[in-house]
């Protein structure tokens, strides 16, 4: 299957998920739904797309408007050889999508590294908890919100002049 | 007759001597400074000429503590029981950048230098340092020890 025939299959099959298609750096850029999400990832997991790796889910902050946090996936197909990117804009208020676990199980510490540094809910997680910092750290530090520098020692610092 | 019949000696100097050329380190390392370290442990600059070579690997054992590479926020409490897991006399030496004052991270996770945590004896900067100057820093704290008022506690009341 060429490249520009599987765009359009995957558009076909996902017409109720996907918003937009763009090329980005030579891969093909899928904008979807959040709350289609998980069926698109798991039509895109098996069958002609074959889409068999989650290579990496990472999240951009915006700082501002509606859709403030924008979720990032790359799925790699192994038999084809090619990339996929996909984008999901989550609202700044309640930053939520449905969780990939059951699909991937890398999903898992890649959901809960993004919960731990955007604090973006993972519906559906089975055990969302902080994966990089420290049990008692307030506040998620890859927001832009989040104060510049800001530290939150577990044990007294000295202070230097 | 010829050569030393005798030799009279402080227990201060005396001490000094022993404890400089006796250093056990207890490598404390976390990041690309251990390579520096690494190397400048190995047979090619041999940390050993200078009487630091025996590495240990409990702080119980150790009486140097090098802090080699980037302590964050969620390490510091394991650097600081280490630390008060070594036996007196102790020393410190901050390997690198990192450790001596945070480096190129100024940021939420990292530790702005060791001293905000442990006592620091000897400050290595670089990033890395090169063999030669933490050889140069080991030098300028066996310097250190060799004038620095020696505590022994035997014979004196707690």
């Amino acid at each position: 299957m060429g490249n520009e025939t599987l765009i359009e299959a995957i558009r076909t099959k996902l017409a109720a998920a996907v918003e937009s298609v763009s090329e980005s750096l030579g891969d093909q850029v899928l904008t979807v739904r959040p709350g289609s999400l998980r069926s698109a990832m798991a039509a895109l997991r098996e069958g002609p797309f074959d889409y068999a790796v989650l290579l990496d889910l990472t999240c951009v902050d915006y700082a501002a408007g509606e859709g403030r946090f924008e979720l990032v996936y790359h799925l790699y197909s192994m038999s084809r050889n090619t990339r996929l990117r996909l984008k999901v804009s989550v609202p700044a208020a309640d930053p939520a999508v449905d969780s990939l676990n059951g699909l991937w199980k890398n999903a898992d510490w890649l959901e809960r590294e993004v919960f731990d540094m955007f604090g973006v809910r993972f519906d559906g997680h089975p055990y969302l908890r902080r994966l990089l910092t420290y049990e008692g750290f307030e506040g998620h530090p890859l927001r832009k919100s989040y104060p510049w520098r800001l530290a939150q020692p577990r044990i007294p610092m000295k202070d230097k002049a | 007759m010829s050569g030393l019949d005798f030799l009279t000696t402080r227990l201060e100097t005396a001490l000094g001597w022993g404890r400089k050329f006796s250093l056990f380190h207890y490598p404390f390392i976390t990041a690309c400074c251990g390579m520096e370290y690494m190397s400048a442990a190995c047979a090619h600059f041999d940390i050993d000429r200078f009487g630091a070579g025996l590495t240990r690997f409990s702080p119980r054992q150790a009486d140097l503590l090098l802090v080699v590479g980037t302590v964050t926020h969620k390490l510091a409490p394991v650097l600081r029981t280490v630390y008060d897991q070594m036996l007196e006399p102790k020393w410190v030496i901050a390997f690198g950048a990192c450790a001596v004052s945070g480096g190129i991270y100024q940021n939420y996770a990292v530790v702005q230098g060791i001293d905000r945590i442990v006592p620091v004896d000897v400050y290595i900067p670089g990033c890395p340092p090169r063999p030669e100057m933490v050889l140069d820093g080991l030098l300028k704290l066996q310097d250190k020890i060799q004038h620095q008022k020696q505590d022994w506690r035997w014979g004196t009341k707690p």
